[in-house]
């Protein structure tokens, strides 16, 4: 049995671990390891396809965290107040938009988005004033950002809701109980309170936005997201390039991570 | 009630009140009122309505029906954060995420205007040298002890000054020893600041020594109001006898019924002769009732010794004796009687006999000491 789970592992991080090893690589080939040293991570740096690729990826996880952190708040605060067979609509859609595979997102995104867009655009420029070039709308940032944030602001939700309902109720009343009025009892109580939790869902949100391959893939246009960029530049052969890359966006990830879990489970009440 | 006309301006006043949580009554059509400085308990087992009625007050809930004043003035579909009363509640819901002095400011800081730095850090220091934390403010809230938790809660709303103080089984989470030392802290704390306290309890202990009223509630209903002492000693029937104090009781049907005295054919045949308990209705003659004995109101003796001046003397010998420092409480078993608890107090007479378990005894009482009752 023991056997098993350290083949299990072994099978899951060692490649993980060898694309880390070999992004130090000094030579040329990402097959054979000679010597150690940071020239990958200098060319990677260096590359401006690269660098834009990270700022796009940097921008659209930004964007997406604070959408989805602000709207996912929203939700779970009023859907705690919801019951009965509403709130079971509602309970379904939001794991539902989880476990749908990002692959259906993608596909069923663009081909909403490509539909939309054909209708609206012959309008939108029926309707343009002359002389100044129509608005024609088109795959990029926002239709990425859109894509992203229906599936992270339910990874919010389902965060902020498990706060909620851990959160001492009396507390509520004892803050109504000393005249505050329901406003301040949001901000003074409330928030502080559950803001653990809005702080690791806007973490996590970072992390699977900046992450994401395949809905990006799909829905990005031509602004290349970093995953975008490497799947592309892997089709020309993997380099240590490549591995600097990976082991780059492995550390952003994994530092995020950390610390949702580290908000998650901090102990703020006692 | 009947003590609804005596203060002018009841600091609370029920009318009708019911409440329903869906299909379930929790508060049954009670009326009450609650004197300006009083302390009144809610007394009754969990799920009697008392909690409810309280949260009424507060205006956590409101009424399905009736109408609830305060100081004179209907406060029904008023929000809480407008209610000029403050509560205590049994988990203390300290803000885990404040010290103790931004808990007890937190009430003060909501007021509009709100009061100046100064005035507020004032009050803060008086609060907390009134319930003998002076030196806590900068602590956190989870770094005291239960007892201090208590107090900080307590300061928390009496800083306020509300009309009334709600106390929601304030002392339930503390041990025995620091729940007597609240109880005579929250008695002088009542007396000193001189504001309305309504306490919420099932321990009848906690709400006879501490309040000046009691009302006895059961399902949703009150089944007696009155002081401490009126409870004790005219009990209007057997639910609020046996939850105020400890009584013996004996059952039977009621053989002759007037108004100095009342006699019940017990199980066992014999027949036992008791007063009525001024609260309650004359019982029907034929109609179940039972007899009501205090244990301190009974003597026990040696087997053969005689007592003239008694009534009633059963015989029976000692199960049991626990001794309790300045009482001893007997278990007899008695014949035809089931078992009776009697309290013997310690005397310096010689001639008092204690009794060990196996001992035969007789045990009796005069009728005056004994309470006939609805069998209810």
């Amino acid at each position: 049995m023991r056997l098993y789970s350290i083949a299990i592992y072994l099978f899951l991080y060692v490649p993980i671990f060898i694309i880390v090893l070999f992004s130090f690589n000094a030579g040329r080939h990402a097959s054979e390891l000679r010597g150690l040293s940071l020239q990958w991570y200098g060319k990677a740096l260096a590359n401006p396809f690269v660098v834009d690729a990270f700022v796009t990826s940097l921008v659209v996880a930004l964007t997406v965290a604070i959408l989805s952190t602000l709207m996912g708040t929203a939700a779970a605060l009023a859907l705690q107040r919801l019951k009965g067979t509403l709130r079971i609509l509602f309970d379904g859609m939001i794991y539902i938009s989880i476990m749908i595979p990002g692959i259906v997102i993608g596909i069923a995104t663009l081909v909403a988005l490509v539909t939309v867009f054909n209708f609206l655009n012959p309008l939108l420029a029926s309707v343009w004033p002359e002389g100044v070039k129509p608005l024609k709308l088109n795959m990029g940032y926002a239709t990425v950002i859109a894509a992203h944030t229906l599936f992270t602001m339910s990874l919010v939700i389902i965060l902020v809701r498990a706060r909620i309902a851990g959160m001492d109720r009396t507390l509520i009343e004892a803050s109504t109980d000393l005249y505050a009025t329901p406003w301040r009892t949001f901000y003074q109580i409330t928030l502080p309170q559950i803001f653990p939790a809005i702080l690791s869902g806007f973490l996590l949100s970072f992390t699977f936005s900046f992450d994401d391959f395949i809905i990006s893939f799909f829905v990005a246009g031509a602004n290349t997201t970093l995953p975008v960029y490497i799947f592309s530049s892997i089709r020309r052969g993997i380099t240590p390039e490549v591995n600097a890359i990976g082991t780059m966006v492995l550390a952003v990830s994994l530092i995020l991570l950390m610390a949702a879990q580290y908000l998650l489970h901090a102990r703020t009440n006692r | 009630m009947s003590e609804q006309d005596i203060s002018e301006s009841p600091d609370i006043r029920f009318v009708g009140v019911s409440k329903w949580f869906g299909d379930v009554v929790a508060v049954d059509k009670i009326d009450l009122s609650v004197e300006r400085g009083a302390f009144f308990s809610f007394l009754g087992p969990s799920g009697c309505g008392k909690t409810t009625s309280l949260r009424l007050i507060a205006g956590f809930d409101q009424p399905t029906e009736g109408d609830v004043f305060i100081s004179g003035t209907s406060v029904v579909g008023i929000p809480s954060h407008k209610r000029p009363v403050n509560m205590v509640f049994q988990n203390y819901a300290l803000f885990p995420h404040m010290n103790v002095a931004d808990n007890i400011a937190y009430g003060l800081r909501q007021r509009n205007p709100k009061p100046p730095k100064q005035e507020i850090a004032k009050r803060v220091d008086e609060t907390l040298e009134l319930v003998r934390l002076s030196g806590f403010g900068k602590r956190k809230s989870w770094e005291l002890s239960g007892g201090q938790q208590q107090r900080v809660a307590l300061a928390r709303a009496l800083i306020n000054h509300p009309t009334v103080l709600l106390l929601d089984e304030p002392l339930a989470a503390l041990d025995r020893k620091l729940r007597r030392e609240m109880q005579m802290e929250l008695q002088t704390l009542q007396r000193e600041v001189g504001i309305t306290f309504i306490l919420v309890t099932h321990d009848q202990e906690e709400a006879l020594s501490m309040s000046d009223r009691i009302c006895i509630m059961r399902e949703g209903q009150i089944i007696q109001s009155g002081s401490p002492r009126e409870l004790y000693d005219e009990p209007v029937n057997r639910y609020v006898a046996d939850f105020v104090g400890k009584t013996n009781f004996f059952n039977g049907k009621v053989v002759t019924a007037n108004k100095s005295s009342i006699s019940i054919n017990s199980e066992s045949c014999a027949v036992l002769v008791g007063v009525k308990s001024k609260g309650a209705p004359t019982p029907k003659i034929g109609s179940n009732a039972c007899v009501a004995v205090r244990p301190e109101m009974i003597s026990i003796s040696a087997a053969d010794e005689k007592d003239n001046h008694a009534d009633i003397v059963i015989k029976g010998h000692v199960k049991n004796r626990i001794f309790l420092g300045e009482h001893s409480e007997y278990l007899i078993v008695t014949e035809g009687f089931g078992d009776v608890l009697v309290l013997s107090p310690k005397t310096n007479e010689s001639n008092r006999r204690i009794f060990a378990p196996g001992d035969h005894v007789s045990i009796s009482w005069m009728p005056e000491a004994v309470l006939v009752l609805e069998d209810t």
